[in-house]
Order: structure tokens, then C-alpha cells, then sequence
């Protein structure tokens, strides 16, 4: 394994109950990079995510993280690796207030940034710091969904769908601190329906289909293989 | 004397206390119900013969070993825990994922084994076990003498009422818990050890219920059959206050004890029933309970 690798997906097949989901998914995404999974729905983008973080029903293939095997790990063992996970529903708990969820997820590792700065980054939150999680609007959940886990000190973030159902100003804010997270050396993997929001993100593009990979673009092929990926995604 | 509606207010006010130390047990068994239902999704039926086997360890104690009560207050709930820790491990673990009726049928058939295991060593005729000496006598208050030990079992089943309160709502690893409760799959991969928090929430439900039996011994006859005849009063108090309620099962239970009580003076051939009827009317308007919120 090359030192700048930070995740290793190989032959990775995942399952719920009977269904078999992804079919050998192959990907590796290098340290400080951003990589996007794009998609049609179905397509196994959310359940690699998932299957990354042991959510999914049995699991083979090879899951290296930061140079550990994963595969067979529970999902708190794998957090502990240094991930930190932002689910497509978001995940906002109702039974907790704002800065509860903000500080529920334990610190997995040093450099994780501290309540003032995430604060700073989201002010919506300090303001409802005190309200019901679940009572925020869709943006300022999902900016809680995201904040929450730059606190733990993971490099590693996999994040499902974060522009999906918002507001083209709250997608803009969330472009913005993607940008900041790439520059403060975060490794991120982005699964995206809004290409228009991952095109200029992204290091380079992986498209799934039927639970593989079927094709990857990085950024600077994307001019000339738009055609291409117009088709795949059926945009 | 001062009556009211023709009952002597001292009858009253002494059937208002023990209705409040009955609604105490209700309350802490309640709620270690409520947090292992809302956690491990398990309708606990072994907690009524926990609650013995806190009683009875505590008999034990003093018998083999002439320990005496207030140590049995730290020992019998403990062991309790323990055994409860065991419990998780070796059975519950296996039907989180299945239909609540499997965890009903195994945490039942377990309280059975465990009641006639006591019975088959000590028969089922209970055991006394005698008021520690610092709380026997009563209190002058005036209106009514108030047995030091009655008061004693009221003010710790509140402490430990609050006390648990104070965890789950104000503190760290009660938010670890209140989340778990609400998706465990999202809270472990949030990087909390669910499966130990489980475990911990199990262990330290049972050994509210230990403590429980602790409490009770002084007051009762301690035998294999105690925690049995007070479980089904207590499901009935957790349906009222709302599944998975906590604030529910401490304020439900004290007030069905107060009922209870009250029932007793008024009208004592109902006294044993008042708890169903409430429930029936209950459920009636608010099939959630009175703090459940309908899902």
C-alpha cells in the first residue's frame, strides 16, 4: 500500500438478507483527496457507504482504512479508525438537544476541530445550541449532521447525499466548507446525486453501477468525457 | 378526632404513606423497566424475580454471613447487577432482533426457573427480616406518626429515581444512551460502543431492581414469591405512564400507589383492581400511556 493511500476498497460484495447489493466494488481514495461516487438511485452508492461502515447486512471483500482491515470490524471499531460518517438521512436525534448531537460522537484522534471553530463555521448552531435537534430546519440539520463529526478528529469523511432537498444558498454554504475541509487536509468521499455540486469538488469521479464501478473520471478529464457521464447518469 | 368523609385522618394519612411506599417500588421497578424496554426493546418479565433475588440476597447476607443492611444496600444490588450482566450476555443478546414476543417468552420462562429455584432451597413460605436498628420507631409529625422506615424507603426510591433522571437526561453518557435508544445502528457508527452501553443499561436496570428488594425486605415477608405478585402491577403502571417513559414510570408509579392507598380506605375490595381500571380508562383516551408519545 502507497503511504498516501487512506482507504482501499477491494472486490468489496454487500448484502441485505438475500439481496446482493454490491457486486465487487474497487476504489481507493489517497489522503487529502476528494473523491465523488456518482449515480442513478439504486445504483449502490449508499450502500457503500454503508458497507464501508458496517451497516449493511454480511459483507466480503477487503475494506483497508489507513492501513488497517476493516472488513470484519463492528461500526464503533471502524469510527475509532479515524472515519467519521454523515448518513443520507441525516440522522439528527430527536431525544437530544442541538449541542448534544453536536457533542455526542466520541474523539477518535488528535486535530479534530474544537466547539469554538465549528461554531464559528456554522454560527446557525450556536444560535440553537438549546433547541430540540430535530426542530432545525433541513439545512441547519444537516450542517449538524456534518459539523458533529469534524469534531472527533476522523480525516476521513464519508458523506451521503449532503445537498439533497436543500436550498441552492445552504447548498452553496456547504460547497464553501467542503472547500475549507480539503484545504485543512480532510480526505473526503462524497456520494452525490447533484453533479452540478460535486463536479468542481471533486478530485475525481467514480460512477457505480449495478454495485460496481463502471468508470472514473478525474477532474481535469471532465470537459471532454461529459457526453459519457451525461449517459451513465441519465442527466 | 379530625375526619374526612368519615374516615379519622390518622387511618388516612398511614394509608396515604403506605400507598406512597408500595407507589416507590412501583416507581424504581417501573423505571428500570422502562430504560431496558426502550434500549434493548425487551419486555423485561425477570424483573420481578430480580427484585426477589435482591430481597433474598439480602436475607442471606444476614443469615450465612452477618452482613447487615446497609451493607446489603451496596451487595444485594451489585450481585443483582451481576447476575443481570450475565443474563444479557449469555441470552438477551440473541432475540434483540426478533419479535418482542420472543424476549417475552425467555425473560418469563427465566423468572420462572429463577423463582422455583429459590422455592426448591427455601420453600415458599417468606422469611422476616427485621428494621435496621437506626431506623426503627416512628416520627411525631404532629397529625400522624410516621414509621422511620416508610419514610426512609420513600426518600431513597426518590433519590434513586432522580438520580437515574439526572443520568439519562444532563449527562454524557446518558445522551450516549437516550441516542442508542433512538437508532443504535447510526449511534455505534458514530463510534459508541452499543453493544457495552447495552450491556451497562441492562446491568444497572436489574440492579435498580436489586436495590428495590433491598428496600422492600424490612417490609414484607421475604420469599420467592414477592417479586412475582408485584410485577404484574407494575407492567400495569408502565403501560399507563407510556412505554419507555421515564419521567412516566416515576410519576405513574407514585401516583397509583397513592390510588392504590386511597382505594384501600374508601373502598378496600377494590383496591387490588383500582390499578387495572385506571389502566383500562387509561388506554381508553391515550393508548400510549400518559407520557408516551404515539408513534
Amino acid at each position: 500500500m502507497s503511504p498516501t493511500e487512506y482507504l482501499r476498497v477491494s472486490d468489496l460484495h454487500a448484502f441485505y438478507g438475500e439481496s446482493h447489493i454490491l457486486h465487487g466494488i474497487d476504489f481507493t481514495v489517497r489522503r487529502g483527496e476528494c473523491v465523488t461516487l456518482l449515480g442513478r438511485n439504486g445504483a449502490g452508492r449508499t450502500t457503500t457507504l454503508r458497507a464501508i461502515m458496517g451497516l449493511t447486512g454480511k459483507r466480503t471483500g477487503s475494506i483497508m482504512l489507513n492501513g488497517r482491515e476493516a472488513i470484519n470490524l463492528p461500526p464503533h471499531r471502524i469510527t475509532q479508525l479515524g472515519v467519521g460518517y454523515c448518513p443520507e438521512e441525516r440522522g439528527i436525534y430527536a431525544g437530544l438537544s442541538t449541542e448534544e448531537n453536536l457533542l455526542l460522537p466520541p474523539v477518535v484522534g488528535s486535530g479534530g476541530m474544537s466547539v469554538d471553530e465549528i461554531y464559528a463555521m456554522f454560527p446557525n448552531l450556536w444560535e440553537r445550541r438549546h433547541s430540540q435537534g430535530t426542530k432545525l430546519s433541513g439545512g441547519e440539520q444537516q450542517m449538524l449532521a456534518l459539523a458533529r463529526i469534524l469534531r472527533t478528529g476522523a480525516r476521513l469523511l464519508l458523506l451521503d447525499e449532503i445537498s439533497e432537498g436543500l436550498a441552492p444558498v445552504i447548498v452553496q454554504k456547504l460547497a464553501d466548507v467542503i472547500r475549507e475541509l480539503k484545504q485543512r487536509d480532510y480526505t473526503v468521499l462524497l456520494v452525490e446525486q447533484n453533479f452540478r455540486f460535486a463536479a468542481p469538488l471533486a478530485d475525481r469521479m467514480l460512477v457505480v453501477e449495478h454495485g460496481q464501478i463502471v468508470a472514473e473520471i478525474a477532474q481535469h478529464e471532465l470537459r471532454q468525457r461529459k457526453d459519457m457521464l451525461q449517459e451513465l447518469l441519465g442527466v | 378526632m379530625t375526619e374526612i368523609f368519615g374516615v379519622p385522618l390518622q387511618a388516612l394519612m398511614g394509608q396515604l404513606v403506605l400507598g406512597l411506599v408500595n407507589g416507590s417500588f412501583y416507581a424504581v421497578l417501573s423505571l428500570g423497566l422502562a430504560v431496558i424496554f426502550g434500549m434493548l426493546n425487551i419486555i423485561n418479565f425477570t424483573h420481578g424475580a430480580l427484585y426477589m433475588m435482591g430481597a433474598m440476597f439480602t436475607w442471606m447476607l444476614l443469615e450465612y454471613t452477618g452482613v447487615g443492611y446497609w451493607w446489603s444496600l451496596l451487595l444485594a444490588p451489585v450481585g443483582v447487577g451481576l447476575i443481570g450482566i450475565l443474563i444479557e450476555r449469555v441470552l438477551l443478546r440473541h432475540v434483540y432482533k426478533l419479535d418482542h414476543l420472543y424476549g417475552l417468552l425467555l425473560t418469563f420462562g427465566l423468572a420462572l426457573m429463577i423463582e422455583g429455584l429459590f422455592r426448591h432451597l427455601y420453600g415458599a413460605a417468606g422469611q422476616p427480616y427485621a428494621v435496621p436498628s437506626q431506623l426503627t420507631g416512628a416520627l411525631d409529625l404532629g397529625f400522624m406518626f410516621l414509621p422511620k422506615y416508610r419514610a426512609w424507603v420513600i426518600v431513597a426510591s426518590l433519590a434513586v429515581c432522580l438520580f437515574t433522571w439526572y443520568m439519562i437526561e444532563k449527562t454524557r453518557l446518558g445522551a450516549y444512551l437516550r441516542a442508542a435508544t433512538e437508532n443504535a445502528k447510526l449511534t455505534q457508527a458514530l463510534g459508541i460502543n452499543v453493544p457495552l452501553m447495552v450491556l451497562l443499561t441492562y446491568g444497572f436496570s436489574v440492579g435498580l431492581a436489586g436495590l428495590a428488594g433491598v428496600l422492600a425486605a424490612p417490609t414484607t415477608q421475604v420469599g420467592p414469591l414477592m417479586g412475582s405478585n408485584l410485577l404484574i402491577v407494575v407492567f400495569a403502571v408502565v403501560v399507563i405512564g407510556g412505554m419507555g417513559s421515564i419521567l412516566g414510570s416515576v410519576v405513574t408509579g407514585l401516583g397509583l400507589g397513592l390510588v392504590e392507598g386511597l382505594t384501600k380506605v374508601f373502598y378496600a375490595e377494590a383496591a387490588s383492581t383500582v390499578v387495572f381500571i385506571a389502566m383500562a380508562i387509561v388506554l381508553m383516551f391515550r393508548p400510549a400511556g400518559l407520557f408516551g408519545r404515539e408513534k
